[in-house]
């Protein structure tokens, strides 16, 4: 049995799987990233990557576009980032508490608008067709490396762009003055409102990069991964990518390997489950047990961290 | 000497800020600051001078009078205001990032942009290495904040002022985190800065700093301003007494003490804070069954972290403190309570109450794991009913009733609630602190007659107060803590007078070792 999973992970679809699985949650968890530096925890993700989701399939469908349906769909996620902010920054509720209000959207709300648009039940499967998804690219050049090429090539194009922004959230976080400003926010809010800075602002533009980030992924998997939407497809990638933000300290290369990490689970889950005599729900738990394993590694290394800090700057809450 | 107008940077006439709670922080406040002096503004915790200079930084706006800067009426509804007519503050508390870098901290809101939509870091730097230089403030460009000194972070806020134009700095209390060298560090920083035609406004109650570096000063009391004066021409005994004084007898009626036993025996406490600043040392004192010992003092002399460590809120260096024999540096609150010892604390918000629970709840809070409130898994609600309703009564709480929410109290209710728990616990010990601060007069008046009775029944009270009136009348005999050490004790409080006081609260004088000894009953 371990000689033929040996065989299968070493091959070079395993991997190429490893990386079109990460490419969902490292979106989600970028958005993560994002407005946890401006000191938001984003829980609702989940729920924006669905309502995405869906909107990605109906402008594609309506426009006959892939590109305005993943357009649509970070724009509908910018929305909703904006609401959550309009609900806990204007109304004054609590953030965690809009967001498990957009998940719930998330699962009921999306079968609802789903209806009303369409008359469809649970799932997209008659809109869609090969022309509005979202194309794969072979790189030139790097298809023709042996085996790195069929790693690295033949990925959707968002799989490269989720790859790609790891490196501008960088680029935005520490080398624009907006990115500076979203740090100095999270970190210490009064500091930056004694020079001037609008936390407010700061923290919408936030929690509206954060939504677009998680449109992205939610048009990743219903315009590519899963070719249509349906009602139990992002199935907690949402709350992994909080995860892998966590585990990856908040920073946008952390949260990569993270994602990486939970990506490699999941992709193992679909080899190992194909396996005679290993149980089938056993191993549906692998990626749920690698991410709770994240994370007990994660809050063992923050509560030494935050002791030191709470140490040397009793006046800043961390 | 006759004054130019224009001379007069900046001028209030007539402040009066009255706080929504009824409470008068500033009336009639007259202030003024010459163009390029050293100004300093000095009076006990409470006199008003953080307000007033709140105010001149628009973080408070005035109920009554003018504010002029350059002679030309302004109305300062922000800090941004402020910093548009060149007034810049540097806070107690640093408002800096740590995880970034001085240069950072130093632009952020106004950063220099390259391509259009990158930060200039190399300009950053070149603008925090220009502004340092020409003020003689040498920070790191590039060190993160987190990493550098408290001196350093200081400068950072001084040309983070500067470098938004600002020609008056008010400095709040700028040498309470400073070393000895930092200090003195500072201070030919700012005699630079006054060179150059800046104009200081350094807030403070150390007369030795005062002497030092200041031109002029101002000396507030109760909210009010006792004059203007020229640091030259007035000596640190006359400072004393316009600060340091009481305004009103208060005429506590007290028997004379009996004291007993020691019950509170401390020995030796050291402390050393975070930032590396030794808090305490070599403090020693009893406190016996019957008498309040009263601890006086300007705050920040150490009177907090002693308190603190009495009840397991801080570890110290070294030294014990035992009640009744017992060891409560090492014990947990609980422990330190079931000894008999109750704490008024100082911050009754924080530490007083849970301010979201009822008042019932609160009341109950150490003691509802007594038999007598349970019945099996369960509350005897009935008799939790009964005690509350009773410490409700006796201490005559204001309110709708024992289910009312702790916050919806006012102040002086609030602290009835502590004081009814802390207080019907039989204890051996009190430890008050603070223990009528920003209260109504009713309330400040029967806490101090409940602590009076208490200590004639037989408790033992360490009473801290940075009220002079209330530590000098309350208490049978008293220590006054000064830079963390005892510099005085008085076994009979009758016949102290406040400029004497004043003289050993603000360091002038300090009695011999053999004289303060004498508060360690117990060898």
């Amino acid at each position: 049995m371990w000689s033929q999973l040996l065989s299968t992970i070493l091959k070079e679809e395993f991997l190429f799987s490893v990386i079109r699985i990460t490419a969902p949650i490292l979106f989600a968890a970028l958005g993560a990233v994002i407005a946890g530096k401006a000191g938001v925890t984003n829980i609702g993700l989940e729920g924006i990557m669905m309502i995405s989701a869906l909107f990605g399939v109906l402008f594609s469908y309506w426009t006959q576009s892939w590109l305005v349906g993943v357009i649509g769909a970070m724009l509908v996620g910018v929305l909703l980032g904006l609401m959550m902010g309009f609900f806990a920054l204007k109304l004054k509720t609590d953030i965690i508490l809009a967001g498990i209000a957009v998940n719930m959207m998330g699962t009921g709300g999306t079968i609802f608008l789903l209806y009303m648009f369409t008359g469809m039940r649970g799932n997209t499967g008659a809109l869609v067709s090969p022309n509005i998804l979202i194309p794969t690219i072979n790189i030139p050049l790097v298809q023709d490396i042996p085996i790195l090429g069929s790693i690295l090539s033949g990925h959707a194009i968002l799989t490269y762009l989720a790859f790609l922004l790891v490196w501008l959230i960088w680029l935005l976080l520490y080398r624009t003055p907006l990115g500076l400003n979203i740090r100095a926010v999270g970190e210490n809010a009064n500091a930056a409102s004694s020079v001037g800075v609008s936390v407010l602002k700061i923290k919408y533009i936030a929690l509206a990069l954060s939504g677009a980030l998680a449109g992205f992924g939610g048009a990743f998997m219903s315009m590519y991964y899963s070719q249509g939407w349906n009602s139990g497809m992002v199935a907690g990638r949402g709350f992994i990518a909080l995860a892998a933000q966590a585990m990856g300290r908040g920073e946008p290369v952390g949260a990569m390997f993270s994602s990486l990490l939970f990506g490699l689970a999941q992709a193992l889950r679909t080899k190992v489950s194909g396996l005679q005599g290993v149980s089938s729900y056993l191993v549906s738990s692998i990626p749920y047990v690698v991410t709770i394993l994240g994370l007990v590694i994660y809050a063992a290394s923050t509560i030494k961290r935050v002791k030191k800090a709470r140490a040397e700057h009793p006046e800043v809450k961390v | 000497m006759e004054q130019k107008q224009n001379d007069l940077v900046v001028q209030m006439k007539g402040i009066t800020k009255v706080y929504p709670n009824g409470i008068a922080a500033n009336q009639g406040v007259d202030f003024s600051v010459r163009r390029g002096e050293i100004h300093a503004l000095m009076g006990e915790n409470g006199a008003g001078k953080s307000t007033l200079m709140k105010m001149l930084f628009g973080l408070e706006q005035p109920t009554e009078g003018a504010i002029f800067v350059n002679g030309e009426k302004v109305a300062l509804h922000s800090p941004t205001a402020a910093i548009a007519h060149g007034i810049g503050m540097v806070h107690q508390h640093f408002m800096l990032v740590p995880s970034l870098t001085v240069a950072e901290n130093i632009v952020l809101g106004m950063v220099p942009k390259k391509s259009g939509m990158f930060i200039d870091f190399k300009k950053a730097t070149e603008l925090t290495k220009e502004f340092a230089a020409r003020f003689n403030l040498a920070v790191n460009p590039d060190a993160k904040v987190a990493d550098i000194p408290v001196g350093m972070k200081q400068k950072v806020e001084i040309l983070k002022a500067l470098i938004r134009g600002a020609k008056i700095l008010i400095l709040d209390e700028p040498t309470a985190v400073l070393t000895t060298q930092e200090t003195a560090e500072l201070f030919r920083e700012l005699v630079h800065l006054k060179e150059q035609g800046y104009t200081i406004i350094f807030i403070s109650h150390k007369l030795n700093e005062i002497k030092q570096i200041t031109d002029r000063l101002t000396i507030m009391r109760g909210g009010k301003s006792m004059g203007i004066y020229e640091t030259a021409s007035i000596s640190e005994q006359e400072i004393s007494r316009l600060m340091v004084g009481r305004d009103v007898i208060l005429g506590v009626q007290k028997d004379t003490a009996a004291p007993t036993d020691v019950v509170l025996k401390v020995r030796n406490l050291e402390y050393t804070n975070e930032w590396n600043k030794k808090m305490l040392s070599g403090v020693s004192f009893d406190v016996r069954k019957g008498e309040i010992l009263g601890i006086a003092g300007v705050e920040g002399n150490g009177q907090r972290e002693l308190v603190d460590m009495l009840f397991d809120l801080r570890e110290p260096d070294s030294g014990t403190a035992t009640v009744n024999g017992k060891d409560v540096i090492h014990a947990s609150q609980a422990r330190i309570r079931a000894m008999g010892v109750s704490l008024v604390p100082e911050d009754r918000m924080t530490y007083g109450i849970a301010d979201s629970a009822t008042i019932e709840e609160n009341l109950i809070s150490d003691r509802f794991e007594e038999k007598r409130f349970n019945l099996g898994p369960l509350f005897n609600m009935k008799a939790i009913r009964a005690e509350s309703d009773r410490l409700i009564q006796d201490y005559t709480v204001l309110c709708k009733s024992r289910k009312q929410k702790v916050k919806m109290l006012s102040g002086g209710n609030i602290q009835k609630v502590v004081v009814a728990r802390e207080f019907s616990s039989d204890p051996t010990l009190i430890i008050a602190d603070q223990p009528t601060r920003g209260i109504d007069v009713g309330a400040t008046e029967f806490i101090r007659k409940k602590l009076v009775d208490l200590s004639r029944a037989g408790t033992a009270v360490l009473l801290v107060s940075a009220d002079l009136n209330e530590v000098m009348e309350l208490s049978d005999s008293l220590i006054v803590l000064y830079g963390g050490k005892i510099a005085a004790y008085f076994e009979d409080t009758s016949q102290l007078d406040d400029v004497m006081m004043g003289e050993y609260m603000l360091g002038l004088k300090r009695q011999s070792d053999e004289e303060i000894g004498r508060v360690c009953h117990e060898r």
